[in-house]
């Protein structure tokens, strides 16, 4: 009893008073409050996000980061302080760094070079800003279909697409104006980077279309919820259906993380920035609130592109992959308990914050990457998207068709028998043409450093006489 | 053009055309090439918006993507290619065959707007039933794409076919 | 939209489209003779995709209608596939012609040899 009260106090009904209220609007009224409802809270997370990635990094190599900010002890002695108050030590953890900084870079002189072309240096960061605002216009964040996403619209993930490939201008036309060789540099590497890891994230993305057969961001989210790879028997109908657990979904994820990583420019893909060869790349002539501008956007659109991959892969609004639905009709001796579950997974008004956990262990794995790995060489960036990625996407096209047709026209699992058979004839065929290609590729030598247990080996020292080196 | 009554839609049409136009000045009057490109981002973009009016959302949306998104980007880089290559801007010089060009192209223009304009001034759309609607959707475009243009969308694969490897070819110093 | 003739839609790709010309005929930049293409091609988009709604009008039969909906906007398709394929190779010849001469301006293409 006191499960069913709890249930229907965090249920989120669409018959409710505000989505008649909402749904009685002029639609851009509607849009609106969507926007303000939804896009902006996402936007607010910019600066824990940040202090996040600072804390988290520092605590991978070892070190304290900021952890100040924000820390108040009130005075012991002082008149002022109420008594209560006296001798309490609050702490934040730093949280409040971000915004120290931010603080910081509005007050900084905002210094103009002055062989900059004037008109697009001050557009550039509006630009750099504008796809991460306008990128979830198009992702539903719950359940309530009044409320989110902004537009429901048949062509939303092709809308995601568009606005991602407008984040090139931002950086290219930054390091155009800037009148700088670094810069300029920097938006040169930019775009082509964009252009050659965009093809490989359609690619990935296309494989979820097909898989579902709709355009609609909303639509991928209900096709998650069917049982896992359609399977209609016992183990397999508890569980849902999310993309990343299918074999060709899984492959496609990962495609789309790495090229979320590089059209964002977070490390190990940042070369547009490389300090160490381009000064700081696009953004080098860049001071005060417009650098800060540039940053904000960054942070945005890796948390954006977050939650993109968590509604287009694992599941969006739902915590775990399990169908207490199904269940509670399957199993009604636990009904109840099932339903309640059910609830609690998806369907109360958690569902946002479900999607902004996925969203932020995303980002998580960024830093995480950013800690581990490296910096790429420009060829090995371009190597691994033209000739890695985009390969992978489509072999992974090719096996999404095959299991659409064989579980169309057979059974689902005749479906994932036809995945493993196309899947390995494809992966034979790679390595038969890796073997064509080994012998001829006149690659430079990768420098081996040994580090354990060689002995030192002597170097033949060639001496010269004195008398004939003078003759 | 008397009986043209002013809705909110026109003059929203009014807007978003006259910036097309504007911006379509812009691309031939800036001797700035970086210029000229933003001009044509922006009147590329402004166009896909008329599409959405003219209920092709699906092709306004394609627009976006390969247009301002792929087009226009190519465009942007082989500009700044040239530029960090040294090279200085083409200098533009207004001789008596410009100016010829410029009366030209308004000749061209008052002979064209003169002789079709007029008929076509007083047709207006015709509201589409829902059903029609969604022929502007992806779906209705897909199907017809492989159904009865089947042929010509083949002939375009290979012609892009053709473009990758020519401009592979093009591009490369030695293959 | 409601209101918006259909002269109106023409007009403007009629604009877009003698801009186009002119500046294909008065620039010396290649790149920027490409882009006046592009303009060229644009308008003729909009003209395609104007023609397809607007026509509609004049159809009965439902069939009809959707036929002419259709061949508009297959049109777009197979134009911007074209613009898009004559985009990658024309800007490679632009690269392929400065690398061997370090000079782009059109009115000194003037001969068919490198």
């Amino acid at each position: 009893m006191a499960g069913a009260t709890l249930r229907k106090a965090i249920q989120v009904n669409s018959n409710l008073q505000m989505a008649d209220f909402i749904q009685h609007l002029h639609p851009a009224l509607q849009a609106l409050i969507r926007v303000v409802l939804f896009v902006m809270p996402s936007l607010m997370l910019v600066p824990g996000i940040i202090w996040w990635e600072r804390r988290l990094l520092s605590w991978m190599q070892d070190r304290i980061g900021p952890n100040r900010v924000g820390n108040i002890t009130f005075s012991r002695t002082s008149r002022f302080v109420p008594s209560f108050l006296q001798g309490k030590k609050f702490r934040l953890f730093g949280l409040l760094q971000p915004i120290a900084d931010g603080m910081k870079l509005f007050f900084k002189e905002d210094i103009t070079p002055s062989a900059v072309d004037k008109v697009i240096y001050f557009v550039a960061p509006a630009l750099a800003l504008f796809p991460a605002f306008a990128l979830g216009g198009t992702i539903p964040w719950g359940p309530y279909g009044f409320l989110t996403p902004v537009a429901d619209v048949n062509i939303g993930v092709l809308y995601i697409m568009a606005i991602s490939s407008l984040g090139v201008y931002g950086i290219v036309l930054a390091g155009y104006a800037s009148d700088n060789k670094f810069s300029l540099m920097g938006g040169l590497r930019s775009s082509a980077q964009l252009i050659s890891y965009e093809l490989a994230m359609g690619m990935s993305v296309a494989c979820i279309v097909m898989a579902t057969g709709s355009l609609k961001p909303s639509d991928m989210v209900t096709a998650q919820r069917g049982a896992l790879w359609g399977l209609d028997f016992a183990p397999f109908t508890w569980i849902e259906n999310w993309n990343i657990l299918t074999p060709y979904g899984l492959v496609a994820a990962i495609v789309f993380g790495v090229c979320m990583i590089a059209e964002t420019n977070r490390p190990p893909f940042d070369l547009p920035e490389a300090e160490n060869e381009l000064v700081a790349g696009y953004h080098t002539e860049y001071s005060s609130m417009k650098f800060a501008v540039f940053f904000m956007g960054e942070y945005a659109a890796m948390f954006v592109y977050g939650v993109i991959l968590c509604t287009l892969f694992i599941g969006s609004w739902h915590l775990l992959p399990i169908r207490f639905a199904f269940m509670a009709k399957q199993y009604p001796a636990f009904g109840d308990v099932w339903n309640m579950l059910d609830t609690l997974n998806g369907s109360s008004i958690l569902a946002p914050v479900f999607v902004v956990l996925k969203a932020v262990a995303v980002v998580t794995t960024y830093i995480w990457v950013r800690a581990t790995l490296p910096r790429l060489r420009y060829d090995q960036l371009m190597s691994l998207g033209w000739k890695s990625l985009l390969p992978l996407a489509v072999a992974n096209l090719v096996v999404v068709a095959i299991w659409i047709v064989a579980s169309r026209v057979a059974s689902p699992i005749m479906g994932l028998a036809a995945v493993a058979v196309s899947g390995a004839i494809l992966y034979a065929l790679y390595k038969a043409i890796n073997k064509i290609n080994v012998h001829e590729r006149p690659n430079f030598a990768s420098r081996e450093v040994l580090m354990v247990d060689e002995p030192p080996q002597t170097r033949e020292v060639e001496l010269v006489e004195p008398a004939a080196a003078a003759s | 053009m008397g009986g043209v009554t002013v809705t909110p839609e026109l003059l929203l049409f009014g807007g978003v055309a006259g910036a097309a136009a504007l911006c379509a000045v812009g691309v031939v009057a800036f001797n700035n090439a970086i210029r000229s490109a933003l001009c044509l981002v922006v009147n590329f973009f402004l166009l896909a918006f008329l599409y959405f009016t003219l209920n092709a959302e699906m092709m306004g949306i394609t627009q976006v993507v390969v247009y301002t998104g792929a087009i226009m980007v190519l465009f942007l880089f082989v500009i700044m290619l040239l530029n960090l290559g040294g090279l200085k801007l083409v200098t533009e010089k207004f001789d008596y065959k410009r100016y010829a060009g410029i009366l030209l192209g308004c000749g061209l223009f008052v002979v064209l707007g003169s002789q079709i304009l007029p008929s076509l001034a007083t047709i207006q759309a015709r509201q589409l039933s829902p059903d029609l609607a969604k022929f502007g959707g992806p779906e209705a475009i897909g199907r017809t794409l492989f159904t009865s243009y089947v042929y010509p969308f083949e002939a375009v694969s290979v012609l892009l076919l053709v473009g990758i490897v020519g401009s592979i070819l093009l591009a490369k110093r030695r293959l | 939209m409601n209101g918006v003739p259909l002269a109106a839609y023409i007009g403007l790709g009629m604009f877009m489209f003698t801009t186009g010309v002119v500046g294909v005929v008065i620039r010396r930049n290649p790149i920027v003779v490409f882009m006046c293409i592009e303009l060229m091609l644009n308008a003729v988009n909009l003209t395609f995709l104007t023609f397809a709604r607007y026509q509609m009008a004049t159809y009965k039969s439902q069939v009809h209608m959707e036929q002419s909906l259709m061949a508009g906007q297959m049109m777009v398709i197979f134009v911007m596939a074209v613009a898009a394929a004559e985009v990658a190779v024309g800007l490679g010849i632009i690269m392929a012609i400065y690398r061997l001469r370090d000079n782009v301006d059109i009115d000194e293409m003037n001969v068919l040899r490198g």
